[in-house]
């Protein structure tokens, strides 16, 4: 077979059922693509020996018969999952160093169903950011370009990485993590899918944590079909996350059937930018119109609390991240810094986080102090948890009145160059996350789709957001909306 | 609302992050940025809204008070960066 990594997981896992291939081989051919790719900065701690170790448990586990559907599926996972005996820093200086001696519960039950793992993916240090600018590794980089034009762009973040190891099939499938778009927009970015399940529906337990009441992670795929299968074998109840829902999982691959007659899709008035480029209106109105031809009605419907997600966000999520980031004190794991002589435990937490954490990192976490300090946590802290009920309500109010599923633009601009929005003040990359991040503030479940490529190539996505647990209707309509979009573009390979 | 100086300076030691005095006036000027970005929630009119605690409605879990995890000291000091018989080894604390 040529092309092996290539293959989506659908395929992959059919083919080596059937004996076409082993895991070995699948693995194999991964492993020289990522060798070959480090112009991508996607891969930044490899773990070939382990890939190779589990490939070749999976490859006995399939010919014993009844193996799962990701045994034997090469992978990428994101920097901020733990992963046991293999560096975790979460794209950070202060977690150098790092090695978690236990498993995520999400990484943990893709390898107890055979996958397996290549290596850590490239991401913006502790997932704050959009563009993978912010990583103590270095840029992750987009396998697409601008038509001819050589500019380096972003694939988005804070899963870079992940986008650009999946779009550049350096590996079948990829994990991510989603706090206000992480997923959704790396996936618009690079003309993959992403998809952030339901708030619950995914165990946090050891995922770094970032904002947890908004933290979800999620499967980057290729495919609707392939992102069905991989969030089915991410999902499940876990005593060790208290908010981890305690749900049936269903068999999400077997609800893709592409029926949608009937299905009210809700295009929100609200998500109507001014400025938007007139390329991404095109692309919501033609989507509109396909969910249409496909036998859904589409109405129009009002989210009046839109504009207001973003400050929500912007205080909630710092909030919550000053209080995680806490633990980062150069005493139990990572970095500590070299201290000078007569300097106490203060100077030694101050000087170790001015050291550890990067310009963005500092920023959100003082910000998340200043926001929860005494005399100031009801003015903001408070206020944006009122505001947060409403945005949810807004939602709650258009499903009760029997919309399915909400179709909107997954961002506001196809990738950007990386260093563009360097002379941008902070809340200008914050804008990336327009669309995003109310379904984060709902803990809805959104996923982006690719549907077209803008004028100069680069491709565009679109997002549906779902009931809540209702992952599986939302692939469906997404499943339908991939096969009428037609989306089959690759970036050429320059790498 | 506006962030001086003073304020920057505050915000970082609560914080426990070192920030240089030189740096302090750019600090400030991107807090009151990211600030006034937010003082837009003060137009919504949120009387009598409760702020939410939980996305989803759902009680906590609760499970039987006993000891399910421990005895691994190996493993819990094995990443410290400085670790000495058995505990944590931090610069003096106390005079």
């Amino acid at each position: 077979m040529s092309d092996l990594t290539k293959l989506t997981v659908a395929e992959a896992r059919d083919a080596m059922r059937a004996g076409d291939v082993t895991s070995v081989e699948l693995t194999q051919a991964c492993l020289t693509a990522i060798e070959g790719a480090d112009a991508l900065g996607a891969f930044v701690h490899k773990t070939p020996e382990l890939a190779l170790e589990q490939a070749s448990a999976a490859d006995a586990r399939i010919k014993a018969g009844d193996a799962p559907d990701m045994c034997g599926i090469p992978m990428g996972i994101k920097d901020l999952f733990c992963t046991k005996g293999v560096a975790s820093q979460a794209g950070s200086r202060i977690l150098e160093g790092f090695k978690p001696e236990y498993e995520s519960t999400v990484s943990g039950q893709l390898f107890d169903a055979g996958a397996v793992m290549l290596g850590k993916l490239n991401m913006d240090e502790f997932a704050m950011g959009s563009s993978n600018e912010t990583s103590c590794y270095g840029n992750a980089v987009n396998p697409w370009r601008r038509g001819n034009d050589d500019t380096a762009l972003t694939p988005g973040g804070s899963s870079g990485g992940s986008a650009s190891a999946v779009a550049a099939d350096l590996c079948l499938a990829a994990t991510g993590t989603d706090t206000g778009g992480s997923i959704r927009q790396p996936a618009a970015f690079t003309g993959t899918v992403g998809i952030k399940p339901t708030y619950g529906r995914c165990s946090r337990w050891g995922i770094v944590a970032f904002a947890s009441s908004l933290d979800q992670a999620g499967p980057m795929t290729k495919t609707v079909r392939d992102a069905a299968i991989v969030l089915g074998t991410m999902a499940g109840h876990d005593p060790k996350d208290s908010t981890s829902a305690d749900l049936q999982v269903p068999d999400f691959e077997a609800m893709l059937t592409g029926d949608i007659k009937g299905k009210k899709i809700g295009i929100p008035s609200e998500y109507r930018m001014d400025g938007m480029p007139s390329e991404i209106e095109k692309l919501w109105a033609d989507g509109a119109d396909m969910l249409r031809d496909a036998g859904a009605e589409i109405l129009d419907i009002s989210l009046p609390h839109t504009k207001y997600a973003l400050p929500t966000y912007y205080v909630i999520a710092p909030a919550e991240a000053s209080s995680n980031l806490a633990r980062y004190d150069g005493v139990r794991y990572g970095h500590r810094a070299t201290l000078a002589q007569g300097d106490g435990i203060t100077e030694m937490y101050e000087k170790t986080r001015a050291e550890g954490f990067g310009p963005e990192v500092q920023r959100r976490v003082m910000v998340g102090t200043y926001v929860l300090s005494a005399g100031f946590y009801d003015a903001y802290y408070n206020r944006a948890r009122k505001v947060r009920t409403l945005i949810k309500k807004d939602f709650e109010d258009v499903f009760a009145a029997g919309i399915d599923a909400i179709l909107t633009p997954a961002t506001p601009s196809s990738a950007f160059g990386l260093g563009e929005m360097a002379e941008a003040d902070p809340v200008q990359m914050y804008l990336n996350d327009v669309f995003t991040v109310t379904v984060n503030l709902a803990g809805l479940p959104g996923i982006s789709v690719p549907t077209g490529q803008d004028k100069q190539g680069l491709p565009m996505g679109l997002q549906l957001i779902g009931r809540p647990w209702e992952e599986g209707d939302l692939l469906n309509t997404a499943y339908a909306l991939e096969a009428a979009a037609g989306f089959m573009a690759k970036p050429g390979k320059w790498w | 609302m506006s962030i001086d100086l003073e304020t920057a300076a505050r915000v970082a030691k609560l914080a426990r992050i070192k920030v240089e005095d030189d740096a302090l006036p750019a600090l400030a000027g991107e807090f009151n940025t990211i600030l006034g970005f937010i003082e837009q929630l003060n137009e919504v009119d949120v009387d009598g809204v409760e702020p939410m605690v939980s996305v989803t409605p759902m009680r906590l879990a609760r499970r039987h008070d006993g000891v399910t995890d421990g005895n691994q000291q190996d493993k819990v000091l094995a990443n410290a960066p400085d670790a000495r018989e058995g505990f944590f080894a931090v610069p003096k604390v106390v005079e």
